[in-house]
């Protein structure tokens, strides 16, 4: 493994403000967004490079366990940020909290056990990186699901009232929303895989062989990876899914829309 | 024929409007009116339970509540001004299609129509197609918003003709209308919604 000297990463520092300068130059208005997520991603991932070499160095499952929870914690608000609408009140972050944890915390456990054992499956070297690719991809498929929701509920109103006031349950007056939102969200997935190996080189396998790993057991990994995130991404996109729009409706299915605010 | 049932509704006085009460009979016909926003099509969303209220609503005498919602608004059966659509083509939103061709003939609407995408038709078409596809689902009771808002004098006195028919079957109507004349024409019985006092 070749290590980065500050000198480097500095060079990396002025391409990207390179690529912020066309925003300028261009008018198109993202480079405060850009240089604020370049610092951003700095400041984290070398807090983050420390935090975890204190980690692995104490080897404590209950510190490995607080960590997954802050992540999810996190994970939790991300979802609901940046969305066209959100649900009134706390069920925003119920909601994604509820679709992300359940998801992630089966596959994980899954993983980890089926890889580690049950005696090591809390070895923060492995549980770490794990459980956060996976709820990586958790986030993004419940995100990019309850943004189809929530910012086609309001143009698609009267389509949904139209099938209650004809006699349609909620489940069913929302069933083409809900295709093309769970849709949206596990095409990413799915995008990944079908893509893997030949249009991007996995993330997990560019960095095992990058670390000197033999390029098929890297595969290996990665297919039992790949297989972990496209059911967690199902699982988060079809439950955020399905509890918000038990949410946006009440038992009398009515659309509830007073239950959702920009 | 249909049996003759009874909606009953009550709603209380509101900050809008005094309390208001009246029962529908089947082959009835009554006439709502009233200044713009003084919660006409509200009030027709309240007796379709579309809209939570306060107000007491029953069916032969059974209180709305007594009924699972889906099953309510078989039955009671609320058509809005620019109704929604939500599948491909207009043909996808009937069950039986056959049902809707007479009355599209009697509405001159060609049936090449049943084929396009809703945004292809004319608002005056959708408007008509949605009075279509709630009368081919044989509600006891219709709630219609402006249904002949977007229509011109001529396809008006079809839709009315039609609407008349049903009634006829014992189907009762409530109708919120601005057209002086059409209220004159379709209703047993009118009721006008005022804004309250202020005191």
């Amino acid at each position: 493994m070749i290590a980065l000297s500050p000198l480097e990463l500095a060079i990396a520092v002025l391409l990207a403000l390179a690529a912020s300068s066309l925003s300028i130059l261009l008018s198109l208005g993202f480079h405060r967004a850009l240089v604020w997520s370049i610092i951003r991603m700095i400041v984290q991932l070398l807090l983050v490079g420390t935090l975890l070499r204190f980690v692995f160095s104490q080897n404590l499952p209950w510190l490995t366990v607080l960590i997954f929870i802050a992540m999810l914690a996190a994970a939790s608000h991300e979802v609901g940020a940046r969305q066209g609408g959100r649900l009134r009140g706390p069920w925003q972050i119920l909601v994604s909290s509820a679709s992300i944890s359940l998801s992630t915390t089966f596959v994980s456990i899954f993983a980890l056990i089926t890889v580690l054992g049950t005696k090591d499956w809390l070895q923060p070297s492995h549980a770490i990186p794990i459980a956060g690719i996976i709820l990586g991809t958790a986030m993004n498929s419940a995100s990019v699901s309850l943004n189809g929701l929530l910012s086609n509920i309001i143009g698609e109103r009267s389509a949904v009232e139209a099938q209650l006031a004809l006699g349609a349950t909620r489940w069913q007056a929302f069933s083409p929303l809900i295709k093309r939102a769970v849709r949206a969200g596990t095409l990413p997935v799915m995008n990944q895989m079908v893509g893997a190996g030949i249009i991007t080189m996995p993330g997990i396998m560019s960095g095992q062989i990058l670390a000197g790993q033999d390029p098929f057991e890297a595969a290996k990994y990665q297919i039992f990876l790949m297989l972990l995130l496209s059911a967690s991404g199902v699982a988060s996109s079809v439950a955020a899914v399905y509890l918000t729009v038990s949410r946006l409706t009440d038992e009398c299915h009515r659309l509830r829309l007073d239950r959702l605010t920009s | 024929m249909q049996t003759q049932h009874r909606l009953s509704v009550d709603f209380p006085a509101s900050a809008i409007t005094n309390a208001i009460q009246f029962d529908l009979a089947g082959g009835q016909c009554i006439v709502i009116r009233g200044p713009s926003g003084v919660g006409k099509t509200t009030l027709l969303r309240k007796i379709a339970d579309l809209d939570t209220h306060d107000g007491r609503i029953a069916f032969d005498g059974k209180p709305q509540q007594s009924f699972a919602a889906p099953e309510w608004r078989s039955d009671v059966m609320f058509v809005a001004s620019d109704a929604g659509w939500w599948a491909p083509t207009v043909a996808d939103h009937f069950g039986n299609i056959d049902d809707a061709l007479p009355l599209m003939a009697r509405m001159r609407l060609d049936t090449e129509k049943l084929g396009l995408m809703p945004h292809q038709l004319s608002s005056g078409e959708r408007q008509r197609m949605a009075l279509i596809r709630a009368l081919t689902k044989k509600p006891s009771f219709l709630l219609l918003d402006e249904p002949t808002s977007a229509l011109d004098q001529e396809t008006t006195t079809l839709v009315e003709d039609v609407l008349m028919d049903f009634k006829q079957q014992n189907i009762g109507l409530l109708v919120v209308t601005h057209n002086d004349a059409q209220a004159e024409r379709l209703a047993d019985a009118q009721i006008t919604i005022v804004k309250r006092d202020q005191p």
